[in-house]
């Protein structure tokens, strides 16, 4: 095994050449981010979420995670366990530009390419051989590049199979990578707590625990039979598998960003149609401008409500042509979220979202009977080059202006 | 109750009637699921009623005994649909009725008569008009009527009543539909204008308008004080409720004058985009290139398959490059009376304007004479 920043450096001799998978997944991602623009913070504990009484912690820095402070923790409890730590509200605007470069980092070393997230992808390498080297090189490549064109670190774990390599980027963090060759996996893998297995959650770790199966070569060292009367067939036969290193499934390359939307966390309950109106004017503004922005259309539009007792809610209609016009994305979101027929139910959140996303801004337009020459489109891109000269919400609708900004 | 109908009669009218009960039936309108047979002077009256449409139909029959039964109408109509070719005997007690039919013998539950709601009455006559070209009229305009059930003004037609013309209109916003009429209204001088629920009217209409009598029409109030119009003709009526709220002022967006026109044979050019659409994807475009002499149809993409067709075109106009979508067009096409259909655009000399301003399409009439019917259809806007 190879590790990138500690122990020694790859391709002195490891037998890389079994493992062509790559799992690169960046550090504290959209704490990382933050920190390019305030580098006065770096070496602090920063959290990056909600700062609102309801805020949760969507990313924070080593720093911060070293008191505790762990992703999807309420933001109270973070700073009870961290009140030192800065807390930044989150830009997903600039979250995305930065993915979207790093993916084009991807892309370049190979077609296969398969985003799990904004901040995390496998990559498959094997056709890439003879042009950029070994994997352990192409991962070093990839880890020099994302410092030097994105000022942020990621880890990269390499492997014969995805959820080795995933483990492995797991285990090399931050600033690391890690090579399992094919030779090692077991070696790497019998010693971890079963809960590092894909697929064991709380409860499989419970009912593994009372079989006093505790690490993976505990696993291993059950026969698959044993393990399926168990676990039932499909399962055992999984973490069989699993424990053996076996994980056939391929890196299969997608398109990402197949929908783009926004939501909104109330800092209060909200019952007031007309406030959730406005809201949604807002989220479908901002959604038709990151279409805008990102150069898509979209045809499908849809609606989340989660209520008081998190119970959550999604509608969705589609539209007769795709469009990136905020007005034509809040009439079908307020039309459906009319169509829910709430009687002032409790609202805790609400969103929007585009979906069926094509490339290219100009569709075909049908005109509608009375429409003037230049509609809302045009208005709405005149806002986006305000937006871009002097700030966003430099112009926005005026049922918008007297809402208080979120933090 | 006790009656002998003729079976093809019986059949029609149960079917005609029962098209109007509601499609699920649920809770305290259960009721509705059934059909009303009552006895009358003039024979059985069948009636079927969803609170919003009321149909009544009435057959001829020997009657023995009068009386009233309800009973399940779908049930009914599937049974009377499969009967052999005899006379049909109906007998209905307080609890079932029994329906013979040759050898065939169908015995069917009864439905609580006193819980059938009261059916609208007929609302006043307005005037009269023969049920063919009423037909004729309502499928002509009924294509350019909305289906977005959340704009409801949209999914009706407009009939307005202007003394001896009778005006029909119907738009989705991309597209008006528009047909004037000559009708015989019982006061010369009569006015009015109601929204009626385009697919009902266009059943209504056809119904009417096969049936090859004059169809009556009036507009009233019914119990509710709810708005109502009835359309009656032979032995058929329906009542339907009125659709409410502000239907666009159309008249507006008729264009006063079409300085540009072409002429082109529509049977001709439907076929062209029949053909050329079968490469447009979805809601994409049909585009119509016009020439002096020629118009060129191209419908797809350079990444995707592609389509081009030239049709002779009687236009002498600067070269001009439109389009539209293609269901839209054919629905045009198909309501234009005429086989020689003029195509009237916005702007003799600005192609631009031509291509982004309402399209007319007409029936060729001769010169000064007035025009029955238009369609007035929106351009697709390409892509600079």
């Amino acid at each position: 095994m190879t590790r990138g920043n500690a122990v020694g450096r790859p391709g002195r001799g490891h037998d890389d050449a079994t493992c062509p998978i790559l799992h690169v997944d960046m550090d504290a991602f959209y704490a990382s981010v933050e920190l390019r623009l305030r580098p006065e913070l770096r070496g602090r504990p920063v959290i990056v979420g909600g700062s609102g009484s309801r805020g949760v912690v969507l990313s924070a820095t080593y720093e911060a995670r070293a008191h505790g402070v762990r992703s999807a923790m309420p933001m109270l409890r973070a700073r009870r366990l961290c009140p030192a730590a800065e807390v930044i509200p989150p830009d997903f605007n600039t979250y995305v530009q930065v993915s979207r470069g790093v993916m084009e980092i991807f892309r370049s070393m190979t077609p296969l390419v398969e985003p799990l997230s904004l901040d995390e992808a496998f990559l498959d390498v094997r056709g890439a051989r003879r042009l950029l080297g070994r994997p352990a090189q192409i991962g070093e490549l990839i880890r020099a590049r994302v410092q030097d064109e994105q000022s942020i670190t990621c880890s990269v774990g390499v492997a014969p199979s995805k959820f080795v390599a995933k483990l492995a980027s797991s285990r090399c963090k931050p600033d690391g990578l890690l090579v399992v060759p094919r030779d090692e996996v077991i070696g790497f893998l019998h010693p971890l707590p079963v809960s590092a297995l894909w697929g064991v959650g709380e409860r499989t770790e419970e009912h593994l625990a009372r079989l006093g199966l505790r690490t993976v070569g505990d696993l291993a060292g059950v026969p698959v039979a044993t393990l399926q009367r168990a676990l039932g067939p499909a399962v055992g036969a999984h973490l069989s598998d699993l424990a053996w290193g076996r994980d056939p499934r391929r890196v299969t390359p997608s398109e990402p960003d197949k929908s783009i939307g926004s939501e909104e966390t109330f800092p209060h309950d909200v019952d007031d149609p007309e406030h959730i109106h406005r809201e949604l004017l807002r989220l479908s503004e901002r959604t038709a401008a990151r279409l805008r922005e990102q150069g898509y259309v979209g045809r499908t539009v849809s609606v989340k409500v989660r209520f008081a007792d998190f119970t959550t809610l999604t509608r969705a209609r589609t539209l007769r042509e795709p469009t990136d016009v905020g007005q034509a994305v809040y009439s079908a979101a307020r039309a459906l979220f009319d169509g829910l027929n709430l009687q002032r139910a409790r609202l805790r959140l609400v969103g929007v979202r585009m979906e069926g996303l094509i490339p290219g801004s100009r569709q075909p337009h049908q005109l509608m009977l009375g429409e003037r020459d230049s509609g809302w489109r045009e208005a709405e891109q005149a806002v986006d080059r305000a937006s871009r000269r002097f700030g966003p919400g430099a112009v926005r609708p005026a049922t918008l202006v007297r809402v208080p900004r979120p933090d | 109750m006790r009656f002998r109908v003729e079976r093809n009669e019986f059949t029609d009218a149960v079917s005609w009637t029962a098209r109007t009960l509601p499609q699920r039936p649920t809770g305290q309108l259960q009721v509705l699921s059934g059909l009303m047979l009552g006895t009358t002077d003039d024979g059985v009256r069948l009636s079927a009623f969803d609170y919003e449409v009321a149909a009544e139909a009435t057959v001829p029959a020997a009657m023995a005994d009068t009386g009233s039964a309800l009973v399940p109408g779908r049930l009914l109509a599937e049974i009377t649909r499969a009967l052999p070719a005899a006379p049909i005997d109906v007998e209905a007690d307080a609890n079932r009725l029994v329906l013979t039919c040759g050898s065939t013998r169908f015995t069917l539950p009864l439905l609580p008569v006193e819980d059938y709601p009261d059916l609208p009455a007929m609302p006043d006559e307005v005037g009269r008009i023969e049920g063919a070209a009423f037909a004729a009229a309502v499928s002509q305009v009924v294509v350019a009527a909305g289906r977005d059930e959340t704009l409801p003004v949209l999914t009706a037609v407009r009939i307005e009543i202007a003394g001896e013309r009778l005006i029909l209109a119907a738009t989705d916003r991309y597209r008006l539909a528009v047909r004037e009429m000559p009708w015989r209204p019982l006061e010369a001088a009569a006015s009015a204008a109601a929204l009626i629920p385009s697919r009902t009217l266009n059943e209504t209409a056809k119904a009417l308008g096969a049936a090859g009598a004059e169809v009556v029409i009036a507009l009233g109030g019914g119990f509710a004080g709810e708005s109502l119009a009835g359309f009656a003709g032979g032995a058929r009526r329906t009542t339907t409720r009125l659709v409410e709220g502000q239907f666009p002022d159309y008249r507006r967006l008729l264009p006063a004058s079409c300085p540009l026109e072409a002429f082109i044979d529509g049977a001709t050019l439907a076929e062209a985009v029949k053909r050329v659409r079968l490469v447009a994807a979805g809601t994409s475009p049909v585009r119509m290139q016009l020439s002096a002499g020629e118009v060129v149809l191209e419908a797809g993409s350079q990444q995707e398959a592609q389509a081009r067709e030239a049709l002779p075109i009687d236009y002498d106009g600067p070269d001009l490059t439109v389009a539209f979508n293609h269901g839209y067009l054919l629905d045009g096409l198909s309501a234009v009376e005429s086989d020689m259909v003029r195509v009237g655009f916005a702007s003799a000399d600005d192609p631009q304007e031509s291509a982004r301003k309402p399209v007319i399409l007409q029936g060729k009439v001769g010169d000064g004479a007035e025009t029955d019917y238009r369609y007035l259809l929106m351009p697709v806007r390409l892509p600079e």
